[in-house]
């Protein structure tokens, strides 16, 4: 919302001595940021004067058109100037700068040789005097609206100071120059008018029938102003000052009756829309469009119109999208000489489905969404009137109301509550004064408050604390450090998420965070299946390339490695710490218990079992080298053993034992990956990445991953430690002949099985695959322990029987003899 | 036995082992002298030969000369020993300072950095840490927190809605939603901080990303007051940005705070918006089941990424979500 100050100051006794500066720190203050303060015609100085075209002569010999355009500048002789734009005719008054002048971005105007002629000046846009974006063309303007030869920097009201401010969506009442000026005099202290109170007697006299208004539904609008007014001339022009405050507004001057209605929304923020009343068939009615069809809004689009949208209708059509645009087809146009003004104060939600669902926010929508004050129906079709028969012939014929507005209800405070939320003793007579500041009315002795028309926000304590606050000033605010509890902790599952990924990051692994956006393609291009590729889709996705949600890690690494390698990266590890998403459930209709009090235990159960379940998942993708390649030579590749080891590591660290076999799941090769298991359960995968993905992202050959279901790993079990034997150990060697698609690890569980409660460790020390018909050679060491004595040699030759002759039972396999 | 000639065996030893100029000389001055020829080895075989009295005196004699002897062998081996040593280890000095082979240099990502931070010193004020899940019900991520269907507040921040709509998830759009569940789940006095991922429509660009992290802190007590957010706040804003920061905090509008405020730092000599907080709204309070007579609170929200781009100068996004190991690697872990 901008706001110029030479309008501000129409409603604000702001003296002289106070600077733009401090008026946009008031602003701040008091809870309207101020994005910029634009100095307006700081930075241009004339001679700028108004200039009749008396005289154009096209110059065809260039690429692009040129005049060469003579001027009445109120000088003795003609002015002759060069020229690009072509939007005007003889006759037409314009702006010129003459030599001597300097233009925004320091551009001073001299009298130059161009295109073959002398040009004494330039024929200015507003774009390039710095009061406008529109570069259309030049500026031009009616025939004796101006003088000709007259300073226009003064005519125009270059010279001002116009504040941008945002205005939060709960202060609607703040995007109008009545209540931006109010809250700058709230803030600084300073005598306010308001350009209401000047409304409030205004009465105007019936001359005839007026078109009649109804609304089919109150819950739609409280109350509708409609003024007919008639013996309009089209011909009428917008005075100049009025144009140039929409101007400075970021608006553009339309026509006299547009203008007007914009201008009074402007100054007051009610929005009002203008009707050829020639067009109106019988009354006009604010009802549901009731049946899908299409509708043509003023700027010229078709929208299929939804039979819950809000319009304001005819007899026979919808003629306005209620509150947001109007209708093509009954905007006022170069011969309308019937108007028929609307002023609604519709509900904000209706209006606000009505821009959602045709992605149109227009000024109109954007202030009524946000709450307009119900009393400006009267008071700002009054002032429409009040404008337009000022500025053209019109006369007012009739004004019928429908409905009455609503205002929101007394309030009672409690001033010790006001006190008790702010930390501050702020004393109830204070309070009572800077309620009336924001144009409450209250009862002193009851703290009863009655809130202004215009503040549909204020409903209840808070609210007003809000507003004592914001206005006593919250630098008033002493800093305290609340009383608190002694003690608080990370919870498991939180401290084990860290000491893994501190783990892997002192591990050489970099973690990475990934968008866990993806799409079918790459789902299927991984060959994920089944309910390891379905997922969630996003409605409306940042771009279509990224539809869905991720239903696995590596992807995310895949993409992050491509990058780093197609950035010079050779050798690396990553790591991610995340959440997949994999819809494992139907999705239900939302539950929405009511608000305002606790919803039932069984609400709450439904909304979180509503949620499909979020896998916790930390992968790692292991690309090339282990180690830097230096002056030793070759180092050694990451291969699938490094990314198993990982995973173990991970369930190591969570003191968790596992049990692995060889896995056949995607993005894996099916002979080099593993699953790790917890009580039987899958909890982590790891291995050789498939040779196919390894190509399709680049990544050098056999670059390895692994992916562990945090969220699945049991909490740590309470450690009972088994006593540190201090007898003398036994060795044993054994080496086993077994079919090389036995697993070692199933050797190792029967060799383990079979040794009993005596074999203290058991590890692979040798692997021999060069034997005969597919054979391979497993040694192991088995060391045996007894707690409370020296086991006997032949002991441990029983104990080592008993462990071979189970893993020839489980695997098949042969002690090998030297 | 002469025990002169015994006291000659000790000298001769002595002398044979002190002119050993390494240990080679030194084995076979050790054989001449003290090995099984030698005149003391052959005395001691001689003992036998005595008669007891005899034996008695000769062979302490001969034991206490082999004592010396084996004295001095073992004063010269450990002085040949040490010469070697040192020779043997000068010899093998090597380079130090060549590169060795050490693994990749791994680290966290500066995000997880900055919330362990951020977490580690809301535990030390005695915050619990709450996490939720980051695809949400519609219910907890608006309407449990004010913000009605159609009210402009929703179009505030750009949803990412999940098909079919009808669901009501969303991926939620700020960590709010697990203030809601503190408050469903415990009751007062709550203290917790809500760091985690959120998402909103924005493109991707120097200073937006459509999916970035938040910490939120929810304090809900009794007589808690504005005064106690600003001394939170002012305390956060020390530990993050030293002990110069100032914090500044303006009038503004969230519908799950009343009142609300934005929160700015003086940083770096200019003033930097870092956050949103406020009084938690009663009808928020109230949808959880917390008494509004006897309960208040305090809420505040900052995005992680902002803090971490105005702390370490960072100035752009790209850099924070692209995964360039060159970026994330210069924070090691952040100790």
């Amino acid at each position: 919302m901008r706001a110029p100050l030479s309008w501000i100051k129409e409603f604000v006794e702001i003296p002289a001595s106070i600077t733009a500066e401090q008026i946009s720190d008031a602003l701040i203050r008091v809870g309207f940021e101020v994005e910029e303060i634009i100095h307006q015609g700081a930075d241009l100085t004339g001679p700028l004067v108004f200039a009749k075209v008396l005289s154009i002569e096209e110059i065809t010999e260039f690429k692009k058109a040129i005049r060469y355009v003579g001027l009445d500048c109120g000088e003795k002789q003609t002015r002759y100037v060069i020229c690009g734009a072509t939007n005007f005719v003889v006759g037409d008054l314009v702006l010129a700068a003459l030599p001597g002048a300097v233009l925004p971005g320091d551009f001073t105007i001299g009298a130059r040789e161009t295109y073959g002629k002398v040009s004494n000046g330039m024929i200015c846009s507003a774009r390039e005097l710095g009061i406008g974006d529109d570069h259309a063309g030049i500026m031009t303007f009616a025939e004796g609206s101006v003088a000709i030869g007259s300073d226009a920097i003064e005519g125009l009201l270059i010279n001002d100071v116009i504040f941008d401010v945002a205005v939060n969506p709960d202060r609607g009442y703040a995007l109008s120059i009545r209540g931006i000026a109010r809250e700058v005099a709230g803030s600084l202290g300073l005598k306010y008018t308001d350009p209401v109170d000047a409304l409030r007697k205004l009465e105007f006299s019936e001359t005839g029938k007026g078109v009649s208004a109804k609304i089919a539904d109150s819950a739609t609008a409280s109350v509708f102003y409609l003024r007919t007014l008639s013996h309009f001339d089209p011909k009428a022009r917008t005075p100049i000052w009025m144009r140039r405050r929409i101007e400075k507004m970021g608006m553009r001057s339309i026509s006299l009756v547009v203008d007007v209605t914009n201008y009074v929304m402007l100054e007051l923020g009610q929005p009002l829309h203008a009707f050829d009343k020639s067009k109106i068939k019988g009354s006009l009615t604010i009802k549901r469009a009731g049946k899908a069809q299409p509708f043509t809004t003023l700027d010229g689009q078709v929208r299929q119109l939804d039979p819950d949208d809000l319009m304001v209708c005819d007899d026979e059509q919808p003629l306005a999208l209620a509150g947001t645009m109007g209708g093509a087809f009954s905007e006022i146009s170069e011969t309308t000489t019937e108007i028929a003004l609307e002023a609604v104060r519709f509900d904000p939600t209706c209006v606000a489905k009505n821009s959602r669902r045709h992605k149109l926010s227009s000024e109109a929508s954007r202030r009524l969404e946000r709450s307009v004050d119900p009393s400006l129906a009267q008071y700002a079709s009054a002032r429409f009137v009040q404008l337009l028969t000022e500025n053209s012939p019109a006369q007012h014929v009739a004004t019928v109301i429908a409905g009455k507005p609503e205002f929101s209800p007394m309030v009672k405070v409690d001033p010790a509550y006001i006190s008790r939320i702010m930390g501050v003793d702020v004393a109830p007579a204070e309070i009572v004064k800077i309620l009336r500041t924001i144009g409450c009315e209250v009862e002193e002795k009851t703290f009863e408050v009655n809130p202004p028309s215009w503040r549909a926000d204020l409903l209840s304590q808070a609210d007003f604390t809000e507003e004592v606050a914001r206005m006593v000033g919250f630098d008033k605010i002493p800093s305290i450090l609340p009383p608190r509890p002694k003690h608080a902790s990370l919870t498991h599952a939180q401290k084990r998420r860290r000491a893994v990924s501190t783990m892997l990051a002192s591990r050489g692994l970099a973690e990475v965070q990934t968008f866990p956006f993806t799409n079918q393609e790459t789902i299927d291009a991984l060959g994920f299946l089944g309910e390891r590729a379905s997922t969630y889709r996003i409605a409306n996705p940042m771009s279509e390339e990224f539809p869905l949600l991720r239903v696995h890690m590596v992807p995310g690494l895949l993409e992050v490695a491509q990058r780093n390698i197609s950035r010079g990266a050779k050798d690396f590890a990553i790591f991610e710490m995340g959440s997949i998403f994999r819809s494992s459930q139907k999705l239900v209709p939302m539950i929405s218990p009511a608000l305002d009090k606790k919803p039932k235990k069984e609400e709450i159960e439904a909304i979180f079992a509503s949620l499909p379940p979020q896998a916790f998942h930390v992968a790692g993708l292991l690309v090339g080298k282990v180690e830097n390649e230096d002056w030793q030579g070759k180092a050694r590749s990451y291969t699938w053993q490094d990314a198993i080891a990982f995973a173990q590591e991970v369930l190591q660290l969570c003191n968790h034992s596992w049990t692995i076999k060889r896995s056949n799941i995607a993005p894996w090769h099916p002979g080099r990956c593993a699953e790790l298991l917890i009580d039987g359960k899958p909890v982590a995968h790891a291995g050789e990445l498939h040779p196919r993905i390894v190509e399709m992202y680049g990544l050098p050959e056999r670059s390895a991953a692994f992916a562990v279901a945090l969220n699945a790993l049991p909490d740590s079990p309470l450690v009972h430690p088994t006593m540190v034997g201090t007898m003398p150990a036994a060795l044993q060697d054994v080496a086993l002949i077994v079919d090389a698609s036995v697993n070692a690890s199933d050797v190792e569980a029967a060799l383990r099985a079979g040794g009993g409660e005596l074999l203290e460790s058991i590890s692979l020390f040798d692997r021999y695959d060069k034997l005969a018909d597919g054979k391979i050679s497993l040694a192991f060491s088995l060391v045996f322990r007894a707690t409370d004595r020296t086991l006997t040699g032949a002991e441990v030759s029983a104990l080592r029987d008993s462990a071979v002759k189970a893993a020839v039972k489980a695997t098949g396999a042969i002690l090998r003899t030297a | 036995m002469n025990p002169a000639d015994v006291a000659s065996w000790i000298i001769d030893a002595q002398s044979a082992f002190a002119a050993a100029e390494d240990l080679e000389q030194l084995k076979s001055a050790r054989l001449a002298h003290a090995g099984d020829k030698s005149p003391v080895a052959l005395a001691s075989r001689a003992l036998g030969t005595l008669s007891a009295d005899q034996k008695a005196s000769v062979g302490k004699l001969i034991g206490e000369a082999k004592a010396e002897i084996a004295k001095a062998l073992a004063l010269q081996t450990e002085k040949l020993e040490q010469e070697r040593d040192s020779k043997v280890l000068l010899e093998e000095i090597v380079d130090i300072t060549l590169p060795v082979r050490r693994s990749h240099r791994g680290g966290l990502h500066p995000i997880s950095i900055i919330k362990n931070e951020i977490s580690d010193f809301f535990i030390e004020q005695g915050f619990s840490v709450e996490e939720g899940p980051e695809l949400e019900s519609g219910w907890l991520n608006f309407d449990a927190l004010n913000i009605p269907a159609d009210h402009p507040a929703r179009t505030m921040q750009d949803t990412f809605f999940i098909e079919p709509i009808e669901s009501g998830l969303v991926l939620r759009t700020h960590t709010s939603p697990v203030q809601i569940r503190t408050m469903l789940a415990q009751e007062p006095p709550i203290y917790v901080i809500c760091p985690g991922r959120t998402f909103r429509a924005d493109e991707l660009d120097a200073t937006h990303s459509p999916v970035f992290h938040q910490v939120e802190g929810l304090v809900v007590d009794k007589g808690i007051t504005m005064a106690h957010l600003k001394g939170t706040l002012d305390n956060f804003a020390r530990h993050m940005f030293g002990p110069d920061v100032t914090t500044r905090l303006r009038p503004s509008f969230f519908p799950f705070t009343e009142p609300s405020a934005e929160v700015d730092i003086f940083f770096n000599n200019q003033w930097i918006e870092w956050g949103g907080c406020g009084m938690v709204n009663p009808k928020v309070l109230a949808t959880c089941g917390i008494d509004t007579d006897v309960y208040t609170g305090f809420a505040f929200g900052m995005g992680l990424e902002r803090t971490l781009m105005v702390r370490h100068g960072i100035t752009d996004m790209h850099d924070i979500v692209e995964g360039d190991l060159r970026f994330t690697r210069q924070f090691g872990v952040g100790l």
